[in-house]
Formats: structure tokens, sequence, C-alpha cells
């Protein structure tokens, strides 16, 4: 690693539903931690979202979801990043993540699961430390 | 560096990142990768901050995957000169594209490089051009007057204006207003962009330049799409003449070759003196004035010997 080295994340919200308040947040804090921050706004496909951390190679993809969707819509990025290779990118959620769901998703292969009120500098550890590759 | 070539996108990714962060060995990779590049043509994008660049170049990438080419995008936003971070938007607006086969879009931070530009994106573009992708998009962070770094590295340079930015005498001004080769007037549905059209032209007409066998000047909205067609056409058209053009190609060789001697030499030159005592002496001689700025550069210079090179005095 050199120490130009910047972590790179993409923050994505897929499916439908129209708040990017938090996504916004998340993408301005991590900005002042430091990481370079790709940020795509609103109603992205899985499609989008896998093609978009391939290409960006980003350190870490995430993702905020308020829709509710969030077992079906990760679980597709996921098996798109794996499809292409790209399984090691660690994908996080946040957004509206009832409790019962954090194991089911993390089973999927979810790195981590931030729901609202975790402080950005949690989130940016996490990422650091999971970003060693 | 083979993925590349094999247009691996997922390699190729992995290549810019490597040369975007100076990682050990890009150099290598850049020299093994350079037979298999000057294949593509690159488009400058540059004007001001909101002026309608990502929305634009979102509208032209469309355009020229219709017309089967396959084409890279490099989209520059600012480095936070603070945290270093930084938050990369442009994607936003090139949605249509995101997912077109044959387009692979790259946003880039500045990381305190000036002019607009960073300092790999020269090397990115080239990356893409190995990796098959024929045109080239670079879109420049928002910039001011006087950012011009682009024409170094592009072989074309659109400067999109917006109705709005100042009367006739802002067309005349020196700097960011003399590199283009062709001038887009975007947002041309709103007032005023007529006369942003006219003062353009009314600077072209004084800087005798013959434009008689081309159109310089296009109004067009990104969002609507019109006028977009006609500028696709222009800016191929002189990508296509950069081919009988060879002094600028060399002069861009020239520059690139000087940039790339200079950069490392400052390199060095801040490596070398990081840890040596002698710097900080000659920070403590200025401080407290027993010297001067002037006399501890020149004594400090003297470290580096004799260049074999003669130098400007």
């Amino acid at each position: 690693m050199t120490p130009d080295r910047k972590l790179r994340v993409l923050v994505a919200k897929p499916g439908l539903d129209g708040h990017d308040r938090g996504a916004r947040v998340i993408a301005y804090g991590l900005r002042d931690a430091g990481f370079e921050v790709i940020y795509t706004g609103l109603r992205q496909s899985p499609e989008q979202i896998a093609r978009e951390a391939i290409q960006e190679d980003v350190d870490a993809v995430g993702l905020s979801i308020l829709s509710g969707a969030h077992m079906s819509l990760t679980g597709r990025v996921l098996d798109l990043l794996r499809e292409q290779g790209a399984e090691d990118i660690p994908v996080l959620v946040g957004g509206l993540i009832p409790d019962q769901d954090r194991e089911a998703l993390c089973e999927l292969g979810v790195a981590g699961v931030f729901t609202a009120g975790t402080p950005i500098s949690e989130v940016a550890d996490f990422i650091q430390s999971h970003a060693g590759a | 560096m083979r993925g590349t070539l094999a247009r691996e996108p997922r390699a190729l990714a992995r290549l810019v990142s490597g040369v975007e962060n100076r990682t050990p060995g890009w150099e290598d990779a850049m020299k093994a990768l350079y037979p298999h590049t000057g294949k593509a043509r690159i488009l400058g994008i540059t004007g001001p901050p909101g002026g309608g660049k990502s929305s634009l170049t979102n509208r032209l990438t469309a355009g020229l995957v219709d017309r089967g080419h396959r084409v890279g995008v490099i989209a520059i936003d600012p480095s936070s000169p603070f945290s270093g971070g930084a938050l990369l938007g442009d994607r936003l607006r090139m949605r249509d594209v995101s997912t077109a086969p044959g387009v692979f879009i790259r946003s880039m931070a500045t990381r305190g490089s000036l002019g607009g530009l960073c300092q790999g994106a020269r090397d990115v573009a080239r990356a893409l051009d190995a990796a098959g992708y024929d045109l080239v998009l670079i879109e420049t962070v928002g910039v001011g007057q006087d950012e011009v770094e682009i024409v170094k590295a592009a072989d074309v340079v659109a400067v999109v204006c917006v109705p709005g930015q100042g009367d006739g005498v802002q067309a005349l001004k020196a700097g960011i207003m003399e590199i283009a080769d062709v001038y887009v007037v975007n947002k041309a549905d709103r007032d005023g962009a007529d006369q942003v059209a006219a003062d353009i032209g009314a600077m072209l007409a004084l800087s005798g330049e013959d434009t008689t066998d081309r159109e310089m000047v296009f109004p067009t909205n990104s969002l609507s799409g019109e006028g977009v067609e006609p500028l696709t056409e222009a800016l191929l058209d002189r990508a296509a003449r950069v081919e009988h053009a060879p002094e600028r190609v060399s002069e861009r060789a020239r520059e690139e070759v000087l940039l790339l001697v200079e950069r490392e030499i400052a390199r060095r030159v801040r490596a070398g003196l990081a840890e040596d005592p002698r710097l900080e002496s000659a920070v403590e001689g200025v401080v407290t004035r027993r010297s001067d700025p002037y006399s501890a550069a020149e004594a400090l210079l003297g470290l580096f010997g004799r260049m074999e090179v003669v130098t400007g005095e």
C-alpha cells in the first residue's frame, strides 16, 4: 500500500424509495473522513450498482435501503458481484433494517449492517479494517 | 495488464487504481501498455461548475455508443484540501449510459492537482485506449478562468459555457476561452444564451482565426438532448483532423515527457530533503531571520549536484 492510496466507497440506493437523505449524510461524512465517495443517487438497479462497483474499483459498497426490499435487492447485488468475480468487495447495508433481518443479511454475505444512528466514524473504521486487500 | 488488453473490466479497473495511486510497478505497466495505445481519440469537456458537463457527457456518450464506438469516460471532481476525501457525483448524471455495453466510466478525484485535471488522467486515458475504448471523454472538474491543463491531455477540447456568465468582455479574456476547439453554449433554452453565443462569435472574429470551413459555437440543451447531435459530429470531425496535425501531437508528447521529468525531480527533491537536517537548519535560519528564503534555497540547491543539462542561466 502506498501513502497515496485513498479508500474508495460506492454509496448507492437500490430500489424505489425516494429518500436519499441518509445516503447523503453517509457520503458527506465519509468524504470528511478522507474517503473518495462515488455517489450515484436514487433508484439504482442492482445491475448498475455491481457494474459501478467494478469499474470504480471500490474498496466497499454501501447500500442504503429504506423500502423494506433489502433482502432481495441486497441478494441480487451480491449475486451480480459474485458472477463477475468481485465477491471480495465488501458490501455494507444501511437504512431501515429490522433486527431480525440482520443475521439473514450477513448470511447472504453482507459484511456489515449499519442502521440509523450509527456514528460515521464507526462506518469509516469498519471500511478501513475490511479494505486491507 | 494482460486482463486490460483482454478487455476485462475488473482488470482494467484495478490497473486504473494502480496508475492513480502510483502503486509501485505502475510505470512498468504503462510501458508495456504503450505499444497497444494510440488508437483512441481523447475528447476533453471543460467549463464552470454546474454548467452541465456531466449531463452533456452522458448525452455525448449515448450518441457515440449509438454510432458503434466504445467509449471510456473519466469524470473528475475535486478532492477536499482538508480531509483529502472527495464526493464524486458525476455518475449521477450519467445513468443513461452507466450500463450500456461498451461504456466504461471512471470517477477520479483531483487529489491536489491543479488545472481541472488530475495527475493520472492522461495515463488512465491511455489504459482505456489499450483496453479498446476508441473514444475517451475526459470531463474536468468545474473550472474558472485559467485552468487549461486539459489541452495537454485531449485531442479536442470543448469548453462548455452557460448563459449569464458575464458580458462580451468575458469572452475576450485570456485563459480558458482560448483553448477551445469548439464552444458549447449549454442550457441554450435560457435567456441570454444567444448573447453568449454572439459574444463568442465576436471574439472568434477578432482572433482572426479562419473558421469559415467549420462551425465553432454549438448551442445545446443537455437535458432535452437538443443540439447534441451536431456537437457530436463536430467533435468527431475535429478528432479526425488531429491525425493531420503533427505539430500538436509532438507538442503534447514534449509536454508529457517534460512533465514526467519535472514531477520525478520534484518528488525526489521532497523525499530527499524531508529528513535532512540541513532543511531544518535552513528553515530555522529563515524563521530567526539570520538568513533569507532565497539564500536558503540556493544553498539547498547546491546539494543536488551538477545537472547534465544546461540550465537556463
